[in-house]
Order: structure tokens, then C-alpha cells, then sequence
């Protein structure tokens, strides 16, 4: 058996940088080619947000109290960071139930085969729920310049700070749907990527000063909320959209938002990529 | 030198079921190896562990000429694969599943596009090309799938059964496809449940059971393992079968099995055509009246049985101990 260990040596394939970009864009370029032909899934996932602001708006609004004050004006330009934060982080299930859907139909085995970059086939999916996502923000900002959201109601900004927040936004979205790939590589099926990508994610969000004032928490809730990376978020909007309700607790996080909005968002993608991508290289549908 | 796919000792157990138990394969270049073997045999798995898909317990694999478990990249840039089940997206058309296939086969995007309209021709695809693959039928996609696999031309392929699902003409057509690329050179490992297939298309066969290569040899060297040819004989009247029994038991080299159901009888023979012409002037003269008689050699579907089916006894015999204490 001596002769077996002459083995052939392969030159590395050419630049492992550029071939994981443009492996990606590839993989992300069939998600959207998929995700158009199925444009009942981008229609719901638009209704639920808007169904969110127009139902928070009308019907919390007037009776909830953001910084010493019960106006239904004051609530609903408070409210909209929360719901356009709450929205980005739903891509997570979409991306969980893609990903889940690719295993369990053999494909991730065809693309496991090929001599692709291996985190190729799951940013190539990510990329493409960001682009998603990129579009129901727009839609829902839409929405909420309809039924009154003003930015710049609580002080001064501008365009270069609004679209900062929406960087913001997407960049947190685009790091929870990492989260999703690593539990669409966990579980078995589809649905079950679908329900437990959405289920954690209603106390991280409702527990949060997404909708409510943290202020009138009990403490050791309020110091959950408060320290909870989507709040950072949030509260970074506020802030950058000059909207009513930010926090003045003495958090850290609620007292330099955007930094911690960054650092969270960054530190969320690069943990749950290095798992996700450890994961889909000894995955075995 | 090692073939162009070699394995050795190959290991792999999922929790408590051993589903290789040390598979040893050699492949010389440019020939088909056919892997046969009842269902949970290891086959599928065997070709999961050459394609760098799963990582086996122990053992070792090479393929092109390349480590499988130190320089998987490098293989997966030699090799093709079309696994069990069709693997293609469904909402893409078949175009735009071969193209991306294409691309990260690192080929261009022009390349790739050429490329992926030649194969939609030769996998008689062109008309359905421009149509999600939703709407393909089973034998479409399993189509679409081979061509996946063949890309690149890649010189080593693994099909893990290719051809089930196909209709007869699919398939004849698939055993073409299959025939040109081994003539140019292109090394094979093909699992199949049709043994015709096996007889056709390979080389070597390996049969596999339980994890372990129990037999390998050409179609010709399985079946003369397992006996010679045989007489078989069906007479039309129930009360003629023990008289023909008589009449076989003296030309047979062996015990004459019948099935009385069926009226039919056979004995192992040697002497071939011209024994049987003998078999049947006996009968004649006795007034045994036929209806139907021949020399049948064994096919790889005997060898199969008697192969696979005795393991699978011997199995049995030890669980019914078990039972019994
Ligand atoms: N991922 C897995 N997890 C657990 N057991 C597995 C897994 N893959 C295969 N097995 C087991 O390993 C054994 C061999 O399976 P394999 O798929 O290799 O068989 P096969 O010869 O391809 O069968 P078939 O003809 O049905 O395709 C079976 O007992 C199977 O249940
Ligand atoms: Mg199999």
C-alpha cells in the first residue's frame, strides 16, 4: 500500500476571498430567484408588520406613558423604532426555515460536494433575507409616514442620521439571521426552523423598551430590558430619528446606543457565523 | 499505483448501528465499479464518505489520486456527484440550477450558461428548461440531477442509483450518457438495485452487506461462484412432475428442486445446448408433455440472493438463539 501515499497535490484554488464573495453572491442571487417566485412569503411578511404598527398605534396609543406623557402622537413616534427593529429580527426564522428546507431536500449535500467556499451557501442566504428585509423596511416606513410618524419630533436630526439608524437596523438584522442559519442547520425540518426561530423571539423583544417605557418595569426586568441588544438598537433609532421615549437610564448601553448597537450586532453575526459555518461543514442530512 | 477511487478499512457508525464495518474498494481508472447490495447495506453511505460528505470513524480514501480526509476541497474540484435523491432547487428552472451548479464549479458565468444549455440538450431537458423545476416530473428531475453532476466533466463520478425512477428509454439513453464519458476516460462508482445494470455498465462489481464488501469480481466471476447452468423444466400436467423428476434426476449434477405450484423443475447441469435437446427427446419418449423448458445461466439477480440472502439467514438463525434463551 505503499504507493497510495504519493497522493496528488492540488494547488489552492486562486483567492479564497474573492471566491467566497463571489460564491456567495451566487447562492444569494438563487435565494432571491426563489424568494420572487414565491412572493406570497414576502407578502406576509408584510402584513404582520404592518398589522403590528397599525394595531400598536391605534390601539395602545393614548393610554400608554412615554416620558411622563399619555399622547397617542407622542406613542406612535415612539413606537415605530421598536416595530421596524422587531421586524428586521423576523428574517431570523426565514432564514432558519431556508436553510432547514436546503437539508432536508439534499441540497446542501449537492452544495457540500462542490468545491465552493464553505460559508458561501449560508451567507449567500443570509445576504438575501437582508435584501428582504431592506425591502419591508422600506414598506413599512411607508406605512408609518401614513399613519404619522414623523422623525425629528423630539429634537433635530437629519437624512444622514436617519439613514444611519436604518443601517443600524439592517446590520442587526442581518446578524440574527445568523442565529437563524445555525438553528436551520440544527433542526430537522423546515417547520420546526420556522416556529423555534420566532418563539425566543417575542420575550427578546417584548422585553425590551421596544413598545413600553422601561422606566415603569420592575427592576430586575428593567435591567434585562436595558441591557438586551435589541434594545440598543432601539434606542439608537430613538436617538438618530430624534423620536420621543429614549431612555435615561444610566445603562450603558441606553447611554451610547449606537456604539452598543454596533458592538452587539457585530459581536451576535461573527459568534453565531463561526458556529453556523462549524456546523454546515460537519453537517450530515 | 492506486486507482483512481481507493478505499481502505472504512469505518462509519451512526450511534449504535454500524454502517460501514470496514469497506475496502479499488477502482482502476477509466472503469465502473458497480456497488450492489440490499437496501441499508452501507452503499449510500459508502459514497458519502468517498465525497467528502461525511467523515468516516477510521479508514482511509483517495480519490483522483487525491487524501479525501486531508484535501477534501481538492477532491471535491475531481469529482462529480449525483446522490439518491435528486438534489435540485425546485424553484429554479432547470437552466438556472445547472448555471449555478456552473458557477461554483467556479466556472464563468458565460461558461457556465453555455455549458448548462448543452447539457439541457443531451438530457433531452431543452423543452422544460425555462420552467421552474417544480413542475418537472420525478424522472425529469433525477435527469437534471445527473447533469448537475456532469458540469464539469469531472474524472471521477459517483451516482448513487442513477437510474431509479427512469423509464426504460430514460434509461437506455442514461446508460449512453454513461458509456461515452467512461470511453473518455472518466472513472465511475455507481451503486444500483438493478443487477441488469450492474451487468451492463460495470466492470467490477462489489456486492455489500452489512457494511462489509462480501464478494467483487466481474458479472462473470460472481456467477460461476455461485454454480454453474441449469435445466428448467414446466410440464402441463400436475401428475407428469414426478415422472419428469425422474427424467432430470438422471442428466442433473445435482438436486432437482420443484415448485409445485408452478409445475416447474430444475437441476444444475453441465453440457449445454446439446444436453437439453437430450432432456427433451427423454421427455418426448416418456410422453411427458412441456410447457416450456430451457437452460438458464445464473444472473447477478441469483447471485444477489444467494450472496446477500445468506447473511441475511445466518442473521436470523442467531436471533432466533437469542430469542430462545
Ligand atoms: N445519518 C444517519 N443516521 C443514522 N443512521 C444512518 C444514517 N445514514 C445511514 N444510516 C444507517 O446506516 C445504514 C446504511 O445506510 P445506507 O444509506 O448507506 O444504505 P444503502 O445501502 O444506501 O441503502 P438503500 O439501498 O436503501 O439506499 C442503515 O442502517 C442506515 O439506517
Ligand atoms: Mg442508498
Amino acid at each position: 500500500m505503499s504507493a497510495v501515499t504519493d497522493t496528488v497535490r492540488v494547488a489552492p484554488a486562486a483567492n479564497p476571498v474573492s471566491q467566497s464573495i463571489r460564491d456567495s453572491l451566487v447562492v444569494a442571487k438563487r435565494n432571491l430567484i426563489r424568494m420572487s417566485r414565491i412572493p406570497e412569503m414576502i407578502i406576509y411578511g408584510l402584513i404582520q408588520p404592518i398589522m403590528f404598527v397599525v394595531l400598536f398605534t391605534y390601539v395602545f396609543g393614548g393610554s400608554m406613558q412615554i416620558g411622563g406623557s399619555t399622547s397617542a402622537v407622542d406613542y406612535k413616534n415612539f413606537l415605530m423604532a421598536g416595530i421596524f427593529a422587531q421586524t428586521v429580527t423576523f428574517a431570523t426564522a426565514s432564514s432558519g426555515a431556508g436553510i432547514a428546507d436546503d437539508m432536508h431536500k439534499g441540497l446542501i449535500d449537492r452544495f457540500r460536494s462542490l468545491p465552493m467556499a464553505r460559508g458561501a451557501v449560508l451567507t449567500g442566504r443570509t445576504l438575501a433575507d437582508s435584501v428582504q428585509t431592506a425591502l419591508t423596511l422600506v414598506v413599512l416606513a411607508v406605512v408609518a409616514l401614513l399613519v404619522g410618524w414623523r422623525v425629528g419630533s423630539d429634537g433635530d436630526t437629519n437624512l444622514g442620521k436617519v439613514l444611519g439608524a436604518f443601517g443600524l437596523l439592517l446590520l442587526l438584522g442581518y446578524a440574527f439571521t445568523w442565529i437563524g442559519a445555525l438553528i436551520g442547520m440544527s433542526v430537522r425540518t423546515p417547520e420546526a426552523a420556522t416556529s423555534s426561530g420566532l418563539i425566543w423571539l417575542f420575550p427578546v423583544t417584548f422585553i425590551s423598551n421596544a413598545f413600553v417605557d422601561t422606566s415603569h418595569m420592575t427592576p430586575w426586568l428593567r435591567h434585562i430590558a436595558e441591557w438586551n441588544p435589541f434594545s440598543a438598537t432601539v434606542q439608537a433609532c430613538r436617538v438618530l430619528f430624534a423620536n420621543p421615549g429614549q431612555s435615561q437610564s444610566d445603562a450603558w448601553p441606553m447611554q451610547h446606543p449606537v456604539w452598543a448597537s454596533l458592538i452587539y450586532s457585530i459581536l451576535i453575526l461573527v459568534v453565531f457565523r463561526t458556529l453556523a459555518v462549524r456546523k454546515y461543514r460537519s453537517a450530515t442530512a | 499505483m492506486p486507482g483512481a477511487i481507493y478505499a481502505e478499512g472504512l469505518v462509519k457508525t451512526f450511534g449504535d448501528v454500524k454502517a460501514l464495518d470496514g469497506v475496502d474498494l479499488d477502482v482502476p481508472e477509466g472503469t465502473v465499479l458497480g456497488l450492489l447490495g440490499p437496501n441499508g447495506a452501507g452503499k449510500t453511505t459508502t459514497v458519502r464518505c468517498l465525497t467528502t460528505l461525511l467523515r468516516p470513524d477510521s479508514g482511509r480514501a483517495v480519490v483522483a489520486g487525491i487524501d479525501v480526509l486531508e484535501q477534501p476541497d481538492a477532491v471535491r474540484r475531481s469529482i462529480g456527484l449525483s446522490g439518491q435523491f435528486a438534489a435540485v432547487d425546485e424553484y429554479l428552472t432547470g437552466r438556472e440550477n445547472l448555471q449555478m451548479v456552473g458557477q461554483l464549479y467556479q466556472m464563468r458565468a458565460k461558461a457556465a450558461k453555455e455549458r448548462a444549455a448543452e447539457l439541457l440538450e443531451q438530457f433531452h431537458l431543452a423543452d422544460a428548461a425555462d420552467r421552474p423545476t417544480k413542475t418537472y416530473s420525478g424522472g425529469m428531475r433525477r435527469r437534471l440531477d445527473l447533469a448537475a453532476a456532469l458540469v464539469v466533466s469531472p474524472p471521477v463520478m459517483f451516482m448513487d442509483e442513477p437510474t431509479t425512477g427512469l423509464d426504460p428509454r430514460n434509461r437506455q439513453q442514461l446508460w449512453e450518457v454513461i458509456k461515452q464519458l467512461v470511453s473518455g476516460g472518466t472513472t465511475l462508482l455507481l451503486t444500483t438495485q438493478y443487477l441488469e445494470e450492474a451487468d451492463h455498465l460495470a466492470h467490477d462489481i462489489a456486492v455489500v452487506d452489512h457494511g462489509r464488501v462480501i464478494a467483487k469480481g466481474t458479472a462473470d466471476q460472481l456467477k460461476a461462484r455461485t454454480g454453474g447452468e441449469r435445466v428448467e423444466v414446466v410440464v402441463h400436467e400436475r401428475e407428469h412432475i414426478q415422472a419428469a423428476a425422474e427424467v432430470l434426476a438422471g442428466f442433473g449434477k445435482g438436486d432437482t428442486t420443484v415448485e409445485e405450484h408452478m409445475r416447474k423443475l430444475t437441476a444444475p447441469v453441465t453440457g449445454g445446448a446439446k444436453l437439453l435437446a437430450e432432456v427433451i427427446r427423454e421427455l418426448d419418449t416418456r410422453g411427458i408433455e412441456i410447457d416450456d423448458i430451457g437452460l438458464r445461466r445464473p444472473t447477478l439477480d441469483d447471485v444477489f440472493l444467494s450472496l446477500t440472502g445468506h447473511v441475511a439467514e445466518a442473521k436470523n438463525e442467531e436471533n432466533d438463539k437469542e430469542a430462545a434463551k
